[in-house]
């Protein structure tokens, strides 16, 4: 990958203990089953507009892929403080997810309401616990960081004609000059691309790699097909896309030209810099249903890879950010623009227009994830946006093919 | 993106030179007069901001290009200028499922 000197302006962020940085430092509140939701929830309440977040796994039978979920983002480098709220005979191994946090060197701190002695307990003790946290974050500074520790990934949601020809390539440019820099960039979704796995198996960094993509979307194909349902909603239809192999094309779009680096599932974080896809399908017969019930899951999944932020192109217009790690809002729609402009980050659409071309675009991404990573607050942020979802899933581990190029060791590189 | 031939309207995009579908950088109205590769055409139905419209007479089985790649076989006949969407189009992967009147969802493949 590339050299590890900076090539331009140099960022900054808080070190963890496994030698990754954040860009943002906040505490985050996880319930560890619905039952302990309004709870978790009531804490956070009590901290409106300071950076702590609420995440959390609804179910109470336990799940392989939750719990994977769940200790990737509570270690996730933009957390600096945790709190588990557990109702206290839900199944989901707490102990494990507590030890996990504290042996990242992280605060955390566990309360079960049946052991507390019910809502009102709990809560004073969660928002004296979480005030104490906050304080504690108050004092940590930032170091500098470089772009090869940058974690970058990108989504679709609400997607339309206009997606695939202003935002999703402009995303695609940025993807380029921040893999140049040495940052890790990840796309998703392979069920949303259906009819591009041969193009992507040229670009795969090895043969081996290649089969593995096509094997990944045929499984997104098999898996959509028993659905009986595509990734294809309605208004992607009234936004002039016809097909669900039209709307992919648009989709890869934004993974730029690349070669592919390697193939990861949730929860894995990308070895090296380069372009890394993310199979979000699971693996098996169809379980559990559709395997991304809304754009969040996939935002939810990036972050478990390590992503510290995420680019959203957006047609229709999402208003969605997320808890955890930023949201930044590549509107590709021009007359959506104007419709929910404080919502947007970047006006794509203007491309339509011929106001700007793809490469200004691009690089106008570039800088922003340059300023958000050094805590500029992202239209989502500035609205008080904390989407969070999660829910079952089942995977099979990836196989060495996926992952082709291991990290060269270099003096203090960090991943 | 490449650049737009000369004898065909600004408002339409060709994203790939193989393409047989122009994409409308803006909403277009029924009646509509504009040049196709240097065809004055006047569109039959009007062509919403981003749809689709045939830039060369498409027959049942064609396969619809964009991107230079197959997004999908024609179903009806399909004139120059013309619309391209769910009713004359369809996926060759899965079914496209629309919103009708609102109402529920309507399986719209053709076969």
């Amino acid at each position: 990958m590339s050299s590890p000197s900076m090539i331009d302006a140099p960022l900054s962020g808080w070190p963890r203990s496994d030698g990754r940085k954040g860009i943002r430092n906040v505490v985050a509140v996880a319930y560890l089953v619905e039952c302990a939701h309004f709870v978790a929830h009531e804490v956070t309440l009590a901290f409106r507009g300071q950076p702590v977040h609420l995440v959390g796994f609804p179910g109470c039978y336990p799940n392989a892929y939750a719990d994977k979920v769940m200790r990737r983002l509570l270690t996730h480098p933009n957390v600096g403080a945790v709190l588990l709220v557990s109702l206290g005979c839900e199944s989901f191994d707490k102990r494990g997810l507590e030890a996990e946090v504290a042996a990242s060197g992280r605060p955390v701190h566990t309360l079960t309401i049946q052991e507390r002695g019910g809502t009102r307990k709990t809560l004073n003790e969660g928002i004296e616990w979480v005030r104490w946290a906050l304080a504690e974050l108050d004092g940590q500074a930032r170091v500098p960081m470089r772009w090869d520790e940058l974690v970058v990934a990108t989504v679709c949601g609400g997607s339309d004609g206009t997606s695939g020809i202003t935002a999703n390539p402009a995303v695609g440019r940025a993807f380029d000059t921040l893999i140049g820099r040495g940052a890790a960039c990840i796309f998703e979704e392979t069920g949303e691309l259906v009819g591009c796995e041969f193009h992507m198996q040229r670009r795969a960094a090895t043969p081996e790699l290649g089969d593995e993509i096509v094997r990944s979307v045929a499984k997104a194909a098999r898996y959509y097909e028993t659905l009986g349902h595509g990734s294809f909603a309605p208004g992607n239809a009234d936004g002039g896309l016809t097909t669900q192999e039209e709307k992919s094309l648009g989709a890869y779009a934004k993974s730029g030209d690349s070669p592919i680096a390697g193939l990861i599932k949730p929860g894995d974080i990308p070895p090296t810099g380069g372009l890394y896809l993310l199979d979000v399908v699971p693996d098996g017969e169809v379980r559990f249903g559709f395997p991304n019930i809304s754009d969040n899951a996939e935002i939810v999944e990036l972050i478990a890879c390590g992503a510290h932020l995420t680019l959203f192109t957006t047609g229709r217009g999402s208003v969605v950010g997320s808890a955890l790690a930023p949201v930044v809002k590549v509107c590709a729609n021009p007359e959506t623009y104007e419709r929910l402009a404080e919502d947007m980050d970047v006006n794509a659409g203007r491309i339509l227009h011929g106001a700007a071309t793809l490469d200004e675009v691009g690089a106008e991404i570039v800088s922003l994830v340059h300023d958000v990573a050094h805590g500029r607050e992202t239209a989502s942020e500035a609205l008080g946006h904390r989407e969070f979802i999660l829910t079952y899933k089942a995977f099979e581990p990836i196989g060495p093919s996926c992952l082709p190029i291991q990290p060269v060791a270099l003096p203090g590189a960090a991943r | 993106m490449n650049p737009v031939p000369p004898a065909t309207d600004p408002r339409l995009l060709l994203l790939n030179p193989a393409d047989n579908c122009l994409v409308a950088c803006r909403a277009l109205p029924a009646g509509e007069r504009l040049l196709i590769d240097g065809r004055a055409v006047t569109l039959p139905r009007p062509v919403a901001m981003a749809h689709k419209l045939a830039r060369r007479p498409l027959a049942v089985g064609d396969k619809v290009l964009r991107y230079g790649a197959v997004i999908g076989s024609v179903q009806r006949p399909i004139a120059i200028g013309e619309h391209i969407h769910t009713d004359n189009l369809k996926s060759d992967y899965l079914p496209t499922y629309t919103l009708q009147d609102g109402a529920k969802y309507v399986f719209t493949q053709h076969d």
